[in-house]
């Protein structure tokens, strides 16, 4: 048994009172500025599943579709988004495109009031759409060609073979690597902090430089980020199994 | 639009940009995988060893470090180091812990999570015979790993480990938040010494796009190179 405590070791100091405890910000208590973080992460992270969805579905389809042109296009899209870092693509957004816009969109760009929420949401829709894309176009291709063909014998032109054959029946084979990609979409909101968004990792972050208490702090988030995990499992889980596809091995 | 681009701030970063910057990202990544592989293996092996604890160890591990985001895990580590080291020390304070070797633990735990997972799908992707086979031959435990099942596995999961190192070589980048000189670090402190964020935000975006996706042409090369005609 060391002693070391009587030599003057420095050791940390929990405090778990610190919650409870008012934030230098004058909005409350020190959990009440997590919570705004927690929010705020929810609510970007809400926004981007938006956009990377809308996006990815279109990227997707136009990976899959016979024109050459489309395929490349789609191609070209997802290389892009994929080979560059999120950091690196919400620096592009945040302090390179107002540069290079015409001075008068620049500078509206930059005054935009919660200018790091819409790059944020933005950016990391756009990141995750790339994503959304492959997964889309690999769910299409997995679909027998039989159901393309069926779908052409019938007379569907090729929007309606998308809209009534091949996407509604791709979106439910997909749905379990879409959840995953909706958490990654998730944590990696956290990367806006890096250009000012405060949400929950940057509360967390601030909460520890006010109060010094960076164990509880960062405890407290990463409780917090495993709540919103185990919600989202839960509950793609029950909408997994409402929408299985019969014959499928996931479906009943 | 390009009007006032200037190349010769580019030109003149160069060697700070590649000797500081991108030795430290790719010294970092080069070892955070070598690490992040044979952590992930040994949890892997955890997680499939049909040991009741030790499976539930790995397994809780994996969950939680994959539902984390990085930037998240990189802050604890940094604070947390210093007192892991003080523990296993005895020393009477926390311990310093450079800026480099910090950031290497990090990657190291959290990709050791993800790694595990491709090992994982790599050993159950090997047929029940060959271990079956190998302990007919009289063949150890760690015997049947290493020399018969491993290889199989690591053989077959190259294409996805590599492709989870250019994930990780990009995520390097996210040691920005602890002011790291890596190569989008130093690219920002030039930026911001110089006031030429276009410029140089740009010519990083370049340079990670092109590194990347020379890397995973590769990766896909070798794919249909080293594929087993089953």
């Amino acid at each position: 048994m060391r002693s070391a405590s009587a030599q003057g070791t420095v050791n940390y100091n929990w405090n778990w009172h610190i919650f409870f405890e008012p934030n230098p910000m004058g909005t409350g208590t020190y959990l009440d500025m997590l919570l705004s973080g927690l929010v705020l992460t929810i609510e970007t992270a809400l926004l981007a599943w938006i956009i990377a969805l809308i996006t990815g579905s279109i990227v997707g389809v136009l990976r899959t579709l016979p024109s050459k042109t489309a395929q490349w296009i789609g191609f070209l899209y997802v290389e892009f988004f994929r080979n560059m870092p999120l950091l690196v693509q919400l620096f592009l957004w945040f302090f390179v495109l107002p540069e290079l816009l015409p001075r008068a969109a620049g500078l509206w760009l930059k005054q935009l009031p919660n200018a790091p929420f819409w790059t944020a949401s933005i950016g990391v829709g756009l990141f995750m759409s790339a994503r959304v894309a492959v997964q889309l176009a690999a769910g299409i291709s997995s679909l027998p060609r039989g159901q393309k063909q069926a779908a052409t014998a019938l007379g569907l032109t090729t929007g309606q073979t998308y809209r009534y054959v091949l996407l509604p029946m791709a979106f439910r084979i997909i749905l379990p690597p879409l959840t995953s990609e909706f958490l990654n979409t998730i944590k990696n909101t956290a990367v806006a902090i890096t250009i000012g968004l405060i949400e929950l990792t940057g509360q967390a972050r601030s909460m520890q430089e006010f109060s010094f208490q960076v164990f509880e702090a960062f405890t407290a988030a990463t409780v917090m980020y495993l709540l919103i995990n185990f919600i989202v499992v839960s509950a793609m889980r029950f909408l997994e199994r409402r929408v299985a596809i019969p014959g499928y091995i996931t479906g009943k | 639009m390009f009007a006032g681009f200037d190349f010769d701030v580019i030109r003149r970063a160069l060697p700070y940009l590649f000797y500081e910057g991108m030795t430290f990202t790719l010294t970092l990544t080069a070892l955070s995988a070598l690490g992040g592989l044979i952590f992930g293996t040994l949890i892997a092996l955890m997680r499939l060893s049909g040991h009741r604890l030790l499976g539930a160890i790995a397994g809780l591990y994996v969950d939680f470090m994959r539902s984390l985001p990085l930037v998240l895990v990189i802050f604890w580590f940094y604070f947390l180091v210093p007192y892991i080291g003080q523990w296993l020390t005895g020393a009477s304070r926390p311990i310093k812990v450079g800026a480099f070797s910090s950031s290497l633990i990090t990657f190291i735990m959290f990709e050791a999570a993800y790694f595990s997972e491709i090992m994982r799908a790599g050993i159950q992707s090997i047929s029940k015979g060959q271990p079956a086979a190998a302990s007919a031959l009289g063949m150890t435990y760690s015997q049947t790993m290493r020399y018969i099942v491993l290889p199989q596995a690591f053989r077959n999961m190259l294409p996805v480990l590599l492709t989870q190192t250019i994930v990780l070589f990009q995520d390097t980048s996210l040691v920005y938040v602890l002011s790291i000189t890596d190569f989008l670090g130093a690219a920002s402190k030039v930026a911001q010494r110089d006031g030429r964020l276009v410029e140089m935000y740009l010519f990083a975006a370049v340079v990670y796009f092109t590194i990347s996706c020379f890397a995973s042409w590769g990766v896909r090369r070798l794919q249909t190179r080293i594929a087993i005609v089953r």
